[in-house]
């Protein structure tokens, strides 16, 4: 359901996707899918133990065996500081850390970081050749959860590691494992809650979650003899894995291309470099080009899950459900080396709802578990869990309706975060009241066990760097360069964006996703960011080759450029000529002229805005709980969410149905389980059990549209935001069915009974 | 040098997309590995090499099967159909046509299994329910989509399916 109509021929509108027809007919090339002659098959040696010194890695019997053609381990790449650093998007990314994440050295801080690596002529030599790498290793005691590594007494897993206040920028005397202390501060808190009638504090938790993409990581590399570097691989960040592989491997950048292959899902989790560096290092020391790709179990155990989480949210509201005031402190597992998204988490945690009164604490924790990675909204679902099970919590306090007491304290324009900021257009009430007049809202759940819930979140949305460059066919089409891996459909939104500014039909524009060195600089494909910036920069190409086409319209006339415009509708047109009537002359006419009039053109952009406008959702669910057996079942789902403008709607419906289903299974059943001795228990899809086709029923969506202010085409950017309330939704329609309050996640059948269960608080 | 212990080759010969053929693999290959390291069908693709995922999904001799759970060995004498078998030369399979028009894929890693499970749902039952298809491919993971279109266009594909929003 689209909510607006509007003045567009080719945004809103739903034609088929140009990569369509590689990928229903198994056509299309992805990471793992390459094969080049004489390619080596290269595996990772990874560490049985979650914390422990290396005292030795003896590989002399895997090199012996045949077919083996080479080991690497950290030291073979270079050393890098902790005041070295990479680019990544808007902030860096210290070189040590990635380093030490990509390869052990000296120490193994999770149970399946990598200790060396091996490459073979086939793929079954290399993995037997994993058995025959000795690592000799001394164990230490694991710290396994947030609240204990913050302790002054905990093991360190860094003894170099000091906690950096970043109010301050000060750094602590003694080491700790908490490398990063955040605060957020606005108005009077104390005040604030002294004024408040009703202040009710509670505390939450959360376990690690993967992103759970269904394409394991990959990485192809070849080392030429000349010293160039050549990647393949599936990344959301072409651009930014050359970078961060020219400081691994302190090697140019002009000597590193990266071809993107077709990516299997990413979710904020393929940024970052696992595979590269090794297979680069192992091409380098084989001459020839070595594939590697992940088991799963290994994308479980050694990839980028996102934190657990302890977050306490304690809100005052006045008795007609004006909120006064709120504090709230997050503890954010970074697992294994700094980095966790809890910036992100309190940047969002409050700012759905409009509170004068503020304070935020949050905390970035070192623990024996792999090194977190964004995923989807990073940081900000567990803070929304928190906040609006405190929400539903006030509502039934006060005898609220859950969207009124939201509706009172929407965010709108004008309001400030603790951040600081102030929102300008937002669609926040929008979406509230979307959810208030739906057919769902407005209808009666019956049945015994039933329970209905409602969520309200928010994120913000990134701008960052895209480029574009559109080249016109003389058949009238137009081939457009980009440079963002395309993960769910963006070559889709991009092209009609451009089609839109050329007054021509989608399918006429062929979008093509380029290498590192066919394309201006690109920014990653995530923070919904793509089809907003993508989009732009290929607007702005399309401007340039509107601008030339009617240079060009105006030379064949003889006249000049200012008497000459190019209308909406793709026809060029000039002053009248000597029969009196208006020149004109069509893109498609003009395109078959080109090469006999002066050369074939090309439109190019580079665009890096900041004006990223941030999106709001409300969720609404209705679950069965079954007393017998604990399970929770989704009877029914709609989510509203200011989409800005939807360029393509089916993919706009797709991205919040994915994230509503990911937060589904993150409310339900998905968690990292690990034993006393940091191993994960349940490192398989069986057992980390994501939603099945079974587990869902058909998801809903109203797609709100409060246009961008800050965009041609009023992009907001939406992959991330359907995300957020579905934790906060489930929780509180399980309250609604059972009477209990689940303040731990997941609310799987087991943790269901232990509440249900008489004699068993 | 020790000698590698999975170096032995054997050749299999299998009626692969409706045509005969002989190939080379090791004898430690699944029928995952042989399709697409021996053979270069790489639509067949891999999430777990376990079962779990489905994304290997291909039709044995009438039976729909997860490719990483049969040895290549195995299938001496069989007929495998996968995803690069579905569409003929006059087109697309209404499925994958389905696929499309529905937008039921995003990062389409998910896509080939998906299309080959519902293709053997569509060859055994022509007009299934909503939660005969929900069933049906239960074995089959997507992360991107929350099954919503997929399940869709399976409908649709079927004929019975209303009209997309």
């Amino acid at each position: 359901m689209v909510t607006t109509e509007k003045p567009y021929k080719v945004v809103g509108t739903r034609p088929i996707r140009p990569d369509g027809t590689d990928k229903v007919t198994g056509r299309a090339n992805y990471g793992a899918d390459i094969r080049l002659p004489g390619m080596l098959y290269g595996r990772v040696k990874r560490s049985p133990i979650a914390h422990g010194t290396i005292k030795r890695i003896d590989a002399s019997k895997a090199l012996a065996l045949a077919g083996v053609r080479a080991v690497m381990t950290a030291e073979d790449l270079p050393r890098k500081g902790r005041r070295e650093f990479a680019p990544l998007g808007s902030v860096k990314i210290s070189l040590a850390t990635l380093s030490g994440n990509v390869m052990a050295r000296d120490k193994v801080r999770y149970e399946g970081h990598a200790v060396a690596a091996v490459c073979a002529t086939d793929p079954h030599i290399a993995e037997d050749a994993l058995e025959l790498i000795e690592v000799e290793y001394e164990e230490l005691p694991p710290v396994l959860h947030a609240d204990e590594a913050m302790l002054a007494s905990a093991p360190l897993i860094d003894e170099a590691l000091h906690t950096r206040e970043m109010a301050t920028g000060e750094s602590a005397e003694e080491p700790s494992n908490v490398a990063m202390h955040f605060v957020a501060e606005m108005g009077d808190v104390e005040a604030g809650f002294a004024e408040a009638d009703v202040v009710l504090e509670r505390t939450f938790k959360t376990q690690m979650v993967h992103q759970g993409y269904i394409e394991p990581h990959n990485a192809t590399a070849f080392w030429r003899q000349d010293g160039g570097l050549e990647i393949w691989c599936s990344t959301q960040a072409t651009f930014v894995m050359r970078d961060h592989l020219a400081g691994l491997l302190e090697h140019p950048v002009s000597q590193i291309r990266v071809t993107p292959q077709e990516i299997g899902g990413g979710f904020g989790g393929k940024i970052s470099v696992y595979l590269e560096p090794l297979a680069a290092v192992l091409s380098r020391k084989t001459g020839k080009p070595v594939k590697m790709t992940l088991t799963r179990d290994e994308v479980f155990r050694a990839t980028g899950p996102t934190s657990g989480t302890a977050i306490r949210v304690k809100l005052g509201a006045k008795r007609d459900g004006t909120l006064v005031a709120a504090a709230g402190e997050l503890v954010y597992e970074a697992g294994a080396f700094p980095g966790s998204p809890v910036a992100a988490g309190v940047r969002c945690i409050f700012t759905a709802h409009a509170i004068p009164n503020q304070r935020i604490d949050g905390y970035d924790v070192l623990v024996n578990k792999p090194k977190v990675q964004p995923y989807r909204a990073p940081g900000a679902p567990a803070a929304c869990f928190a906040t609006d099970s405190v929400m539903d919590e006030l509502a039934e306090r006060l005898d609220l309706d859950p969207i009124a007491l939201r509706l009172k304290n929407a965010a709108v324009e004008g309001t400030r975060s603790a951040d600081g900021a102030a929102f300008g257009v937002i669609g926040s009430r929008d979406c509230l009241e979307a959810i208030r007049n739906s057919p769902h809202y407005r209808s009666e759940l019956q049945g015994p066990n039933r329970g209905r819930g409602v969520a309200h979140g928010y994120w913000y949305n990134a701008g960052l760097e895209s480029s574009a460059y559109a080249s016109v066919n003389s058949d009238g089409t137009v081939a457009l360069v980009l440079g963002s891996p395309d993960i769910g459909g963006t070559r889709a939104s991009i092209a009609m964006q451009l089609a839109e500014t050329l007054g021509i039909a989608a399918e006429r524009v062929i979008p093509q996703v380029v290498d590192t060195d066919s394309v201006g600089f690109t920014s990653v494909t995530g923070g919904s960011r793509t089809a907003f910036a993508g989009g732009w920069a290929a607007h702005e190409a399309g401007l340039d080759l509107r601008q030339q086409l009617a240079a060009r319209a105006a030379k064949i006339w003889g006249v000049e450029a200012e008497q000459v415009r190019y209308r909406d509708d793709a026809v060029i047109v000039g002053p009248a000529g000597e029969d009196g009537g208006e020149r004109s002359i069509t893109f498609t006419e003009l395109a078959a002229k080109l090469a006999s009039t002066g050369g074939m053109i090309v439109g190019r952009a580079d665009s890096n805005h900041a004006s990223a406008a941030p999106t709001f959702a409300t969720h609404l669910v209705d679950v069965e709980v079954d007393p017998e057996t604990g399970k929770v079942e989704v009877l029914r789902y709609t989510a509203a969410q200011d989409v800005g403008t939807a360029i393509h709607p089916s993919y706009v419906e797709g991205q919040i149905q994915g994230g509503v289903s990911q937060g589904v299974g993150w409310a339900l059943n998905e968690e990292y389980r690990f034993d006393e001795k940091g191993r994960m228990e349940n490192a398989s899809f069986l057992d980390y059990r994501m939603p099945t086709a079974l587990d869902l029923p058909m998801i809903e969506t109203v797609l709100v549209e409060v246009p961008n202010p800050g965009h041609p085409y009023g992009v907001r950017g939406v992959g991330e935001v359907p995300i957020v309330p579905p934790l906060a939704a489930v929780a509180n329609a399980v309250h609604a069915a059972t009477g209990h309050r689940f303040t731990e996640l997941p609310i799987s059948p087991g943790a269901v009974l232990e509440k249900l269960l008489p004699g068993e608080d | 040098m020790r000698a590698a212990a999975g170096s032995r080759r054997i050749v299999v010969g299998a009626t692969i997309n409706d045509e005969p053929q002989e190939f080379l693999a090791d004898e430690r290959d699944s029928l995952l590995e042989a399709l697409r390291e021996r053979i270069g069908l790489t639509g067949v693709k891999e999430g777990c090499n376990n079962g779990n995922c489905g994304a290997c999904t291909v039709i044995l001799d009438g039976r729909l099967v997860c490719a990483c759970l049969v040895m290549a060995a195995e299938v001496e004498g069989s007929a495998i159909t996968t995803i690069e078998g579905i569409a003929s030369s006059e087109g697309l399979h209404p499925l994958q046509q389905a696929f499309l028009d529905d937008a039921a894929l995003q990062c389409g890693v998910c896509t080939p299994g998906f299309i080959v499970a519902a293709k053997a749902l569509l060859d055994v039952n022509p007009h299934p329910a909503e939660d005969d298809v929900r069933l049906w491919l239960a074995g089959n993971l997507c992360r991107c989509t929350g099954y919503d279109k997929i399940v869709q266009a399976v409908l649709d594909a079927a004929g019975d399916g209303k009209e997309s929003a």
